[in-house]
């Protein structure tokens, strides 16, 4: 165990490190673009009915196609790990703000629209606080496929947990293999919690999420 | 005063109000009602202006309601909508200060007005304030949501089929509490339903409308007295009905009670007593054995002239009140508040029993003409 901690032990912190930034800025920019794409796209339903499938289609293609392309094109650089998990996350995101927006009932925006609310006002008052529970669900399930997509930066040399995991499957070392995919997981599962616990700071006790 | 000019509107061709006028004075209750499609909900969202006439022109105090922008606008108009309709983030107060914080109050005077409007519908500030609309039954929810159009003051209120989805009780003190607030605060009230009883009950006059066109514009009264036309009088059905039937098609046969205890006049005094007892009552009608009427025997006038023995015949009153089959209901109502009888008979040509009218059918009969047939 001691020699496993002497061997591994510094180059284990600075992946996981690494692995968190290419898990925390592609998921704050993806949270940006999908929640401003998912209200954008709720204005205008009927063609959103053609642009999410499209969206979806991509989102079909394997990270490892995507980042060999991005590869070609941007180098061997964190940009391209960055670009390439950035739109992986926005997907999920932008699917359950988009449903969370519309699935407001019509009623409550009349409402508002009867007190004499703007359109804005109604959007950020009454509509994105109602989605919110949507929007963490998309923001929860982006976070965790995060995290394993960005085993991948390592495919192109760029660090990460899935230094461990290639270096273990080329060796055939069992041992390296754990030391990447046991703290992977456990990433995966404490970054979903910290959802979790956000989602419960930010909604309204009215909305039946149980506060504190 | 709101006036409503030549208001036109279409959807995709097809008129849903056609050259419509109409003139509400300040501080009046007004219910627009009609069968479904007939534009009344169509018409109160044009005055706030989420739907937009097609040509007309709406004037509120004498100022077209596209003098303002139409948020500016409903921000001045109260509205109140069915299925409630608010918003599940926020708690009790910030959803009754929603227009108040659009308009810019200061915090002092919201929650000042947020103190007065829940004492006026006996919910405590410090118990429901800061509750959210899930934690509240649905008539304290329609509450706050009749509360929320108050909030700013504003002098006309639109309501739309506000309590559509409470249950008959809660819909009923509803029903009241907005109908004495809106006397005590002077406001005016335009008011959608497709429920007669509620146009009946909340309306200073009544506006029936069906295929986009006024149909009758009267008070309530003069409404179920004379329905304009075959349209109107339909809609209102039992209401009408009942109203026309007062006195003039009731009759005593078809509120009296069938059941009738009869014995004959040979029976001993005793027996009568015995009988008396056991069926619980105070009385026995006589009749001969055809059941012809031969008088009334009490309890009474057992005890004071009965002699143990003695056959009823001798005891009983004979010039007892007695109705016709086919007499107004009206005869036995004079006879029973005018005589204090417990009821009286009814007959039919050859003088055979066959019922009787008590003070109960009475009631029953009189609450039937004023909240309708109930069955």
């Amino acid at each position: 165990m001691m020699e496993w901690a002497n061997r591994y032990g510094a180059d284990l912190i600075q992946a996981i490190i690494t692995h968190l930034y290419y898990v925390l800025i592609p998921v704050a920019l993806g949270f940006v673009i999908a929640v401003i794409l998912g209200v954008l796209l709720s204005r205008v339903p009927k063609i959103s009915g053609y642009i999410l499938p499209v969206l979806s289609v991509f989102q079909t293609i394997p990270g490892i196609v995507f980042v060999g392309i991005l590869f070609l094109y941007v180098g061997m650089v964190p940009a391209t790990v960055l670009i390439a998990l950035t739109i992986y996350a926005v997907f999920p995101i932008l699917k359950n703000t988009y449903v969370g927006l519309l699935n407001v009932d019509e009623k409550v925006k009349e409402a508002a629209r009867g007190c004499g609310m703007s359109p804005l006002q109604i959007l950020i008052k009454i509509e994105l606080p109602l989605a919110m529970p949507n929007i963490f669900v998309g923001l929860r399930l982006s976070t965790i496929y995060t995290v394993s997509w960005a085993v991948l930066a390592a495919m192109i040399g760029l660090g990460g947990l899935g230094d461990f995991i290639y270096r273990g499957v080329g060796t055939n070392n069992n041992m390296l293999i754990l030391t990447g995919a046991i703290p992977a997981a456990i990433l995966a599962l404490s970054l979903g919690a910290l959802v979790d616990w956000i989602q419960k700071r930010l909604t309204p006790r009215g909305l039946g999420g149980k506060r504190g | 005063m709101i006036e409503i000019k030549n208001i036109v509107k279409q959807y995709n061709g097809v008129p849903v109000i056609n050259n419509l006028n109409l003139t509400v004075n300040d501080g009046e209750f007004v219910v627009l009602i009609g069968p479904s499609g007939c534009g009344k909900t169509t018409t109160l969202k044009m005055i706030n202006r989420l739907i937009e006439a097609d040509s007309g022109d709406i004037l509120i105090n004498g100022k077209s309601i596209h003098e303002l922008n139409g948020e500016k606008l409903r921000r001045n108009i109260g509205y109140v909508i069915q299925q409630i309709g608010l918003f599940p983030n926020m708690t009790v107060e910030e959803n009754i200060c929603v227009v108040p914080k659009l308009l810019k109050w200061s915090k002092e005077e919201m929650s000042q007005r947020t103190h007065e409007l829940l004492e006026l519908v006996h919910m405590p500030y410090e118990e429901n304030a800061k509750k959210y609309p899930n934690e509240l039954s649905g008539g304290q929810q329609q509450r706050i949501g009749v509360l929320r159009a108050l909030a700013a003051k504003p002098p006309v209120i639109l309501m739309d089929e506000p309590f559509g989805a409470l249950d008959p009780i809660t819909r009923d003190t509803l029903q009241d509490e907005v109908k004495a607030l809106q006397k005590s605060l002077g406001i005016t009230i335009i008011f959608v339903t497709h429920d007669m009883d509620e146009a009946i009950k909340m309306g200073d006059r009544i506006i029936f409308m069906d295929k986009g066109v006024i149909q009758q514009d009267a008070a309530p009264e003069e409404m179920l007295r004379h329905p304009a036309n075959e349209i109107v009088r339909n809609f209102m059905g039992k209401h009408s009905a009942a109203y026309r039937s007062q006195g003039e098609d009731m009759t005593c046969e078809s509120l009296m009670k069938k059941r009738v205890y009869t014995t004959t006049e040979n029976r001993k005094t005793l027996e009568c007593i015995e009988m008396m007892s056991h069926r619980e009552v105070d009385s026995l009608v006589i009749t001969d054995e055809s059941h012809h009427f031969k008088g009334v025997v009490t309890i009474d006038m057992l005890k004071s002239e009965g002699v143990a023995g003695e056959s009823v015949g001798k005891v009983m009153r004979t010039d007892y009140p007695t109705v016709h089959l086919q007499d107004e209901a009206h005869k036995a109502f004079d006879w029973l508040t005018k005589t204090n009888l417990p009821y009286v008979l009814v007959v039919d040509n050859e003088n055979v029993v066959k019922g009787i009218i008590t003070k109960t059918s009475m009631s029953k009969a009189l609450a039937s003409v004023v909240w309708g047939d109930q069955g």
